[in-house]
């Protein structure tokens, strides 16, 4: 079972004798459907997502450098209800994100007015001088973000993390949906599941809605770092379905403030570019000039206004996690509402009293380092071992402005498929939302993850996390 | 919307590195039928003969083994030491597939990596049998490649595969009647001397020409027919016409498509305008080496001609 | 003070490139004792120049060049008015705060020795414009003979080992690294100083902000602040950030740089 007494999305509280009330079918149909039946549908799957190469680079594990992340058979649902309000918090967030990144890189009325102290701004790495007054072309920097929720009860969401930069996973919101259709078609028979298949249109529309000028018919490229990258597959999944062109940087050459691409016939200007690769590989004139996988002058055409850039330079700040903390201030300061969607109570180390705090309880906390990621540079109090503790507690007191902790939630179950039959496990949630110059929209799905591991918080595909399909549902009368 | 350069090279390659792996395949087949299944083994001069063809002799002996059955067959399908062996062509035929994943079909794409994928975690080959089992499936999915590559679009993506697997073909083929007519036939022997069946089958084995042979000569098993095949008749499509008459159909349908003619198109026309004048008997007669040998210098100026003429980075 | 400047790089490649994009900081800016007479920016093949600006108020100039390129030469000529300010900076266009100018770059990260020489040559007690003078008057004691040379891209702790030859941009990320070091908001300086003798890299300097008067120059390799003779022409958190010239080739082969700069002082008889 899962940390004692965690909501269950489907069989809440009850158990499989007694789930939630609107998920009395679905829980009917898990009951009824043989477990080897499901063993057997979910290893096609697996088999298929092989044989397409959606496969992924476990960091530091050269040994097994591609691996298929596992995909489990049971989806999670949200009802349109929650759904409904779940989005309207989504939308109020990732406004208030684009509306910080536009002042922060431009006249700073939420420095001048105190809400955040400049020194986490001047001193972040994330906030970069390079991009400093530049208005990125119809004024959207966070274009494509990923919002990591978790659960605790029937309408208690928070959020996790913001993902301003290059957000992954929607290829699998895609591919898993794919996979369900073809394994239990009955699902969709019996439930009215909100299409995900629009999101490749979603997002070249949003792509076409910013390209500078008004040219008609932009042209719009996917940069990938290349097929050695741990998210290649998805690269190139999105620019295949999105009928545009996947470049790589030495496919691009800027010439008089403008960038082109070289084909066979020769140069082709470039309008949009959605590039998947970080900030500090951008352009070697202007970042690390060590990349390779840059650009040389991109960083000129995107000041002189004549290329647009998915998400904009310099987004980190938004998404950093020593900003986090702050974010229902921002939402406050810029939508003037609450925020509809709260945070994690988050402890900033950097406050002597939330650092004695932390110390004094590091066993029942979530430590994370504030320039960490991917699961790593984390400490786990309820699970990890004393000597794990004690190596954070010195950590925490030589650089307490690297950490924030989080108390231990009592995370959301779905029922997983693992080797005794169905099983609670814990999930996270990633939902997309996508921001053009006509408005922000939430694409009717997202990334489910799961811990395997009875018990286990950590869902990262790097530390044995799977994936599963994320229904909503279009409407609760079914 | 126009190609990126890169991704006409890597399509262009793909094609290559395919057709490479494909063709070893054939070769090593035909040599373990020659040696090992044949009730006179050719034994050594086999296998080094299959290594010359591909360019490994050199590579091999540095690894101090011995010209076996088991240690030939292992180098030139399992060992990725060295870049003349099908697990090396097949990894970077999938790179080049990878990397423009988005101009292939689906199909396309797993034919490849379930190719590449028979050679994940294998140490060995195994006997002859299971040997020719593993060669068996490559040779499977490369024939179901080609039949994906049929049934795409027929664009600028499946011409470059093609042409490059032609300029590969033709290659090959001259290397393989190069290598095994000098092993055949040593100086001063006339064509026409004692025939070792066996051998010539090899070579018609190896470019899946035994039923072609049947059908266009009648009479028996000739040296000089089995050249005349593979240099001259454009019916069978491993043979030297066949892939420079495909060539220049190939660089036609993209020069209407992209607009982009010339250095490649005027050199590839060129050479079969000769070929076509081409005799079998008076290049047997004025030396058969060096007309293949001219012809594989040829192949490798028309490459470069392909790269220039379509921006290949 | 009128000066000249006539400042010229030249590349030579082993081989043609086939493409070349540039970023140039070569243009000063006008601020109240510094005022631009004349200033052009020229380059001997067929290339496309593009003015910008980068996010620290520098002018940027974008060079493109197409190949086959054996050669390139970039000629700045212009002139310079000045005007003496015991080393501050006044009028200059800011659009970060000095509190930016306390991060510490890869290049301006100070050691233990070099923190341990700042804290010793400040002593206690006095005022911290005292404070940065007498760090600037140490570093110029410690490093009394700096040229300005090309930059070998070495860190400021490097530097202060003193195994390698210091140049003048060595001992201003010293400067650079110290100050920050003591919550002292710094920045590097790249410019030109009216000289008799030609050489073969611009100037380097420091600036650093002082309570009350703002940003203030300081010159380690002469121990005091820049006077009317010094041009400011770019900032940045180091020596990276300010270089006068960066860029990418295409191309195959060796590249050979080279420098020639002369900074003269107009109306004066020699």
């Amino acid at each position: 079972m899962g940390a004692p007494g965690a909501f269950d999305e489907i069989w809440g509280h009850g158990g499989p004798e007694r789930p939630r009330a609107e998920f009395a079918a679905l829980s009917q149909w898990l009951a009824e459907t043989d477990a080897a039946e499901l063993q057997r549908r979910q290893q096609s799957a697996e088999a298929a997502f092989r044989q397409l190469g959606i496969t992924f680079a476990v960091y530091g594990d050269t040994e097994a450098a591609e691996r298929i992340i596992p995909f489990d058979i049971v989806p999670r649902v949200f009802l349109a209800g929650e759904w409904q309000r779940l989005s309207e918090g989504l939308v109020q967030r990732v406004e208030a994100i684009n509306a910080f990144l536009e002042d922060i890189y431009g006249e700073r009325r939420i420095l001048k007015e105190g809400i955040i102290p400049p020194e986490l701004i001047y001193l972040n790495e994330q906030f970069r001088a390079e991009v400093d007054g530049v208005r990125p072309p119809h004024g959207v920097w966070a274009h494509i973000c990923g919002i990591d929720l978790v659960r605790t009860g029937p309408d208690a969401f928070y959020v996790l993390e913001d993902n301003a930069r290059t957000p992954s996973g929607v290829s699998y919101m895609l591919e898993n949906r794919e996979a369900m259709i073809r394994l239990c078609p009955e699902l969709f028979r019996d439930f009215r599941v909100a299409p995900v298949d629009s999101y490749p249109d979603m997002l070249l529309k949003t792509m076409q809605s910013v390209a500078p000028g008004n040219n008609p018919r932009p042209v719009c490229v996917v940069l990938t770092p290349g097929h050695f990258n741990s998210a290649y597959y998805e690269h190139s999944f999105l620019a295949d379905s999105m009928g545009v062109e996947l470049v790589e940087a030495a496919d691009l050459v800027v010439d008089d403030d403008v960038v082109w691409m070289q084909t066979i016939a020769g140069r082709v200007k470039v309008d949009v570019i959605y590039r998947r690769i970080d900030d500090d590989f951008l352009d070697p004139l202007v970042f690390r000039p060590d990349s390779m996988l840059g650009v040389p002058g991109i960083m000129a055409a995107y000041r002189a206004g004549n290329v647009a850039i998915l998400n904009a330079p310099g987004n980190g700040i938004a998404d950093d996690k020593a900003i986090y903390s702050y974010v229902p201030e921002i939402v406050r300061f810029y939508s003037g509402g609450e925020a509809k969607l709260p945070n994690v109570e988050t402890y900033r180390c950097r406050e002597p009293q939330a650092l004695k705090y932390v110390l004094d309880r590091l066993p029942e906390l979530v430590v994370k380092l504030v320039d960490g990621s991917g699961g790593y540079g984390m400490l786990v109090g309820p699970t990890a071992t004393k000597a794990q503790i004690e190596e954070f507690r010195a950590a925490l007191v030589a650089e307490p402005h690297r950490y924030i902790a989080q108390p231990t939630l009592a995370l959301s179950t779905v029922p997983t498929l693992v080797e005794q039959g169905l099983a609670p496990r814990h999930v996270d949630f990633r939902p997309f939302v996508l921001t053009g110059s006509d408005g922000v929209r939430v694409a009717p799905g997202g990334l489910t993850r799961v811990a395997l591991r009875e018990g286990s918080l950590v869902v990262n595909s790097s530390q044995g996390g799977g994936t599963k399909d994320s229904f909503v549902l279009l409407d609760d009368g079914a | 919307m126009l190609m990126l350069s890169r991704t006409a090279a890597a399509l262009y390659w793909l094609g290559r590195y395919l057709e490479r792996a494909d063709f070893i395949a054939r070769l090593v087949e035909a040599t373990i039928r020659l040696d090992a299944l044949s009730t006179r083994p050719a034994g050594e001069a086999a296998w080094q003969s299959a290594l010359a063809v591909t360019y490994t002799d050199e590579a091999f002996a540095l690894t101090g083994d011995e010209l076996t059955q088991a240690r030939v067959a292992r180098f030139l399908t399992l060992d990725d030491s060295h870049p003349g062996s099908i697990v090396r062509c097949l990894d970077r035929a999938r790179n080049n597939a990878r990397a423009v994943r988005t101009a292939l079909t689906r199909e396309a794409w797993t034919a490849i990596n379930r190719a590449w994928l028979l050679f994940q975690n294998r140490q060995t080959t195994g006997g002859a049998t299971a040997t020719l089992n593993l060669l068996e499936q490559v040779k499977g999915e490369t024939r179901g490649f080609e039949g994906a590559i049929h049934r795409m679009m027929r664009n600028e993506a499946t011409l470059l595969i093609q042409l490059g697997a032609a300029i590969e073909r033709a290659d090959n083929t001259a290397r393989l009647v190069d290598v095994k007519y000098h092993l055949l036939l040593p100086e001063g022997e006339q064509v026409g001397g004692v025939v070792d069946r066996d051998q010539w089958n090899t070579i018609l084995q190896t470019v899946s020409a035994v039923n072609a042979y049947r059908w266009l000569y009648n009479d028996g098993l000739q040296p000089a027919n089995v050249i005349d095949l593979l240099i001259s008749r454009a019916e069978l499509p491993r043979s030297l016409a066949a892939c420079v008459e495909e060539v220049v159909a190939l660089l036609n349908a993209l020069a209407k498509r992209t607009g982009l003619q010339g250095e490649a198109d005027r050199m590839a026309r060129a050479r079969m305008a000769r070929a076509q004048k081409t005799r079998t008997h008076d290049v047997i007669v004025s030396g058969l080496h060096e007309h293949l040998e001219a012809f594989v210098g040829e192949n490798a100026l028309l490459d470069g001609a392909i790269a220039r003429q379509f921006r290949f980075i | 003070m009128r000066i000249a400047i006539e400042h010229r790089t030249t590349y030579r490649f082993s081989e043609p490139q086939a493409r070349i994009v540039q970023m140039l900081r070569l243009t000063p800016c006008d601020t109240q004792d510094q005022t631009v007479v004349s200033w052009l920016v020229g380059v001997d093949c067929d290339a496309r120049l593009r003015d910008a600006s980068d996010g620290y108020g520098n002018a940027v100039t974008m060079l493109y060049a197409e190949g086959p390129i054996e050669a390139l030469d970039i000629t700045v000529t212009g002139e310079v008015l000045t005007s003496e300010s015991s080393g501050v900076v006044r009028g200059s266009a800011e659009s970060l705060p000095p509190l930016y100018y306390l991060r510490a770059t890869p290049r301006t990260k100070a050691s233990d020795a070099l923190f341990a020489f700042a804290s010793d040559s400040i002593g206690a007690g006095r005022d911290p414009l005292e404070q940065l003078h007498a760090l600037n008057a140490a570093l110029h004691q410690r490093f009394p003979c700096v040229p300005d040379l090309p930059d070998a891209g070495c860190t400021a702790a490097k530097a202060f080992e003193g195994s390698r030859k210091v140049s003048s941009r060595d001992v201003a990320q010293m400067f650079i690294a110290a100050a920050r070091g003591l919550a002292v908001p710094a920045r590097y300086v790249s410019g030109y100083r009216a000289e008799e003798a030609a050489r073969s890299a611009p100037h380097a300097w420091a600036e650093a902000q002082v309570e009350g008067l703002g940003w203030v120059g300081f010159d380690p390799s002469t121990g005091l602040s820049p006077d009317e003779s010094y041009v400011r022409v770019a900032i940045g958190l180091d020596a990276s950030g300010a270089a006068a010239t960066g860029g990418m080739r295409i191309g195959q082969g060796q590249e050979q740089l080279a420098v020639d700069l002369h900074v003269d002082q107009l109306g004066v008889e020699e």
